[in-house]
């Protein structure tokens, strides 16, 4: 083999190997290189139990943000998410924020759902109307004990 | 005159089992010496050694005024510009072609520019006669072609000292005459000191200035090429006779060679 | 019982000095790397060698891992009602485990192989002792090459054994199985974070030392073999030793490092 051909083929495989290393690191290791402007926004939860720093944030099903930070509010006992949105993603003030499952033990999510106020949310607001995750032991004890009452 | 070599008092082990013990030897200028010995006879390893190899037990070696058991990478490196060898088996590298080998050398330690380094490389495979080779690669040649590239190899920086190990090992008799006569024009044109290790006498006898006889591990004899046939030695003449060693049999290490076990570990 | 004792001490002897020569090896080869000059041609040839020649057989190996992955995946997952989480799994697997290590392997079988009976047959030759006595360090003209290359070329086979493996996966889940395509990607993309990898490619670069330092070390002592080995027989000797002892450096590794980064 020529030394012309060997020079290509090996030119070929690092640029090819190195397409795949940036393909990585960017789209699925979040190197924030195509990632788009965003904004952020809390929400108070009474439980998360289960959502993870970096989790999916939808509405209508399509993937808006992701969950930045979860803190506790020692005073409230209450979860603290912060948020970060798709700058393009307008919310209203009275949007509701609720967590939610994929799936029987699939991972937790943030769903949102619009409001009809005219105030839109900007950077460093607050949602006020949220849903707690919703805990599958709790709800099958709250049905028997109710079913008990009657 | 001054020793090109100087082996002084040289010692060597194998792990426990002593090779070579006090080795004296001292190779003039523009001399051709012969080391002889049958195989086992530690002429193998005292060739390592005189190359910087291997470092031995104890005892110097000086090559040109310095004392390569005791020199640093870098001053053996330097030393070692200054002499060529040209091994058994031509030692030549399989993925390089024959020209780009005897080329090596000038491209590793030289600054010459592409065309010289190609015609001194031709030039010396011409005088081994091999002009017209360069292309092929090593798997192509013949035993004898090999050595003579290598051989060339050895020669392409002009060394001041040569060493050749087993100079006709393996040829028809033609060849190995036609290598015995180069050997003696590049000692006579290029005024080399050259030393080689060989166990074929015919050859021994008829380039050496000089010979020397190992056995077991010790140098029997050194002397010009008839003091040597005219000693009286036993080994020396069972040797050149081609007589069969008659040792005197040890019985342990006759057992332990016939059983494998260790008598002493026991 | 002595003879026991004998043997035990006789080989632990022989493994610290081996373990002891590598080491030595490995240091000399990389301080001879880092030195001026380089040998980008050398270099070039050995990633060529080491790399892109092993691309293809990595593609194929690459794109059925991930089909089989994908399938075994699909059908644990169909039974939890979980088949969104396909692509994160198929990923995830891929990246932290199966990429590096069979990469690794398959460099191994193809290329390690290949350096120790290559280095094997030259030292067997006299050709490593000729390049010494040309006063040209094979450290630095045979080894650091070499050495170099793997950790290069590794790495970049891993990466391409990754995608070509999430290909086969999104083959066998999505095209095969019909699972949607935007959960198997968008799933992927959630779950995998920059520390896996990280964990991937630290595993990657790691093996490709491992590979090339064990393979070409083996060849290069192949006179230093405690029972002696020469000529054709003790090189096809040695370089099954060599294979044999880099696969399991490259597991053992893969668990060490696993266990550090997780």
């Amino acid at each position: 083999m020529n030394r012309l051909t060997i020079e290509t083929y090996v030119g070929l495989f690092v640029v090819a190997g190195l397409a795949g290393m940036f393909f990585l690191a960017t789209k699925m290791g979040n190197v924030g290189v195509f990632e788009p402007e965003t904004y952020s926004v809390s929400a108070r939860f009474t439980s998360v139990s289960g959502l993870k720093e970096g989790g999916v944030v939808e509405l209508a099903g399509v993937r808006v943000g992701k969950v930045q930070k979860i803190v506790l509010d020692p005073a409230a006992y209450e979860a603290v998410v912060h948020l970060s949105l798709n700058k393009n993603v307008e919310l209203q003030e009275d949007s509701v924020a609720s967590i939610r499952t994929a799936g029987i033990i699939g991972d937790r999510y943030v769903k949102l759902s619009p409001g009809g106020s005219d105030l839109i949310l900007e950077e460093g607001d607050e949602i006020i109307e949220t849903e707690s995750a919703i805990s599958i032991e709790e709800l099958v004890s709250k049905y028997i004990f109710e079913g008990d009452k009657e | 005159m001054d020793a090109v070599i100087q082996v002084t008092d040289l010692v060597t082990h194998y792990g426990q089992r002593r090779i070579l013990d006090g080795i004296e030897l001292s190779v003039l200028p523009r001399e051709i010496l012969v080391i002889m010995g049958g195989s086992g006879s530690g002429k193998s390893t005292f060739l390592r050694h005189l190359l910087g190899l291997k470092k031995p037990s104890s005892g110097t070696i000086r090559i040109l005024g310095q004392d390569i058991t005791g020199l640093s990478r870098k001053q053996l490196y330097a030393l070692r510009k200054q002499i060529g060898v040209a091994f058994q088996g031509g030692a030549l590298f399989g993925s390089l072609t024959v020209g780009e080998n005897v080329e090596l050398p000038l491209r590793e330690h030289t600054r010459l520019d592409e065309d010289t380094i190609r015609i001194m490389a031709r030039m010396k495979l011409e005088m081994m006669n091999l002009s017209g080779f360069d292309t092929l690669m090593p798997s192509e040649l013949s035993g004898g072609m090999l050595k003579r590239a290598g051989l060339a190899r050895a020669l392409v920086m002009d060394p001041r000292i040569l060493f050749f190990d087993e100079p006709s090992a393996g040829l028809d008799p033609v060849v190995a005459a036609e290598l015995d006569e180069l050997i003696l024009k590049l000692r006579d044109t290029l005024g080399m000191t050259i030393v080689v290790v060989t166990h074929e006498l015919e050859s021994a006898f008829k380039i050496a200035d000089r010979i020397t006889v190992l056995d077991q591990g010790r140098l029997v004899i050194t002397g010009t090429v008839d003091e040597v046939r005219a000693t009286d030695n036993e080994r020396v003449q069972d040797l050149f006779n081609r007589r069969p060693r008659n040792d005197a049999v040890d019985r342990d290490a006759y057992l332990h060679r016939l059983t494998g076990y260790r008598h002493d570990a026991l | 019982m002595i003879n026991v004792l004998h043997r035990l001490g006789d080989s632990s002897l022989g493994f610290v000095e081996q373990a002891g020569r590598l080491l030595l090896f490995l240091l000399r080869a990389i301080a001879s790397a880092a030195r001026p000059p380089y040998r980008w041609q050398a270099l070039l040839r050995q990633v060529h060698f080491i790399g892109a020649r092993s691309a293809l057989v990595i593609l194929v190996a690459g794109f059925f891992t991930g089909m089989v992955l994908s399938l075994q995946f699909y059908d644990t997952l169909v039974r939890f009602g979980s088949v969104s989480l396909l692509g994160s799994a198929v990923a995830l697997a891929m990246i932290r485990e199966l990429a590096p290590v069979l990469t690794a392997l398959v460099v191994i079988g193809r290329a390690g192989s290949a350096i120790c009976s290559e280095i094997g047959i030259m030292r067997s030759q006299e050709q490593i002792d000729a390049l010494e006595c040309m006063a040209v360090d094979p450290y630095r003209y045979l080894l650091a090459p070499k050495l170099v290359a793997g950790v290069i070329s590794v790495p970049l086979l891993t990466s391409l054994f990754i995608m070509i493996g999430i290909v086969g996966g999104w083959f066998v889940g999505v095209v095969l199985f019909g699972v949607s395509e935007a959960a198997f990607f968008q799933g992927m993309y959630e779950t995998v974070t920059l520390h896996d990898i990280r964990m991937g490619f630290t595993k990657s670069l790691i093996f490709g030392l491992l590979v090339v330092w064990i393979t070409s070390a083996k060849g290069f002592f192949l006179h230093l073999e405690r029972y002696g080995a020469h000529g054709a027989e003790g090189v096809s000797r040695v370089t099954t030793d060599a294979v044999v002892i880099a696969s399991i450096s490259v597991l053992c590794a893969d668990y060490l490092i696993s266990a550090i980064m997780l």
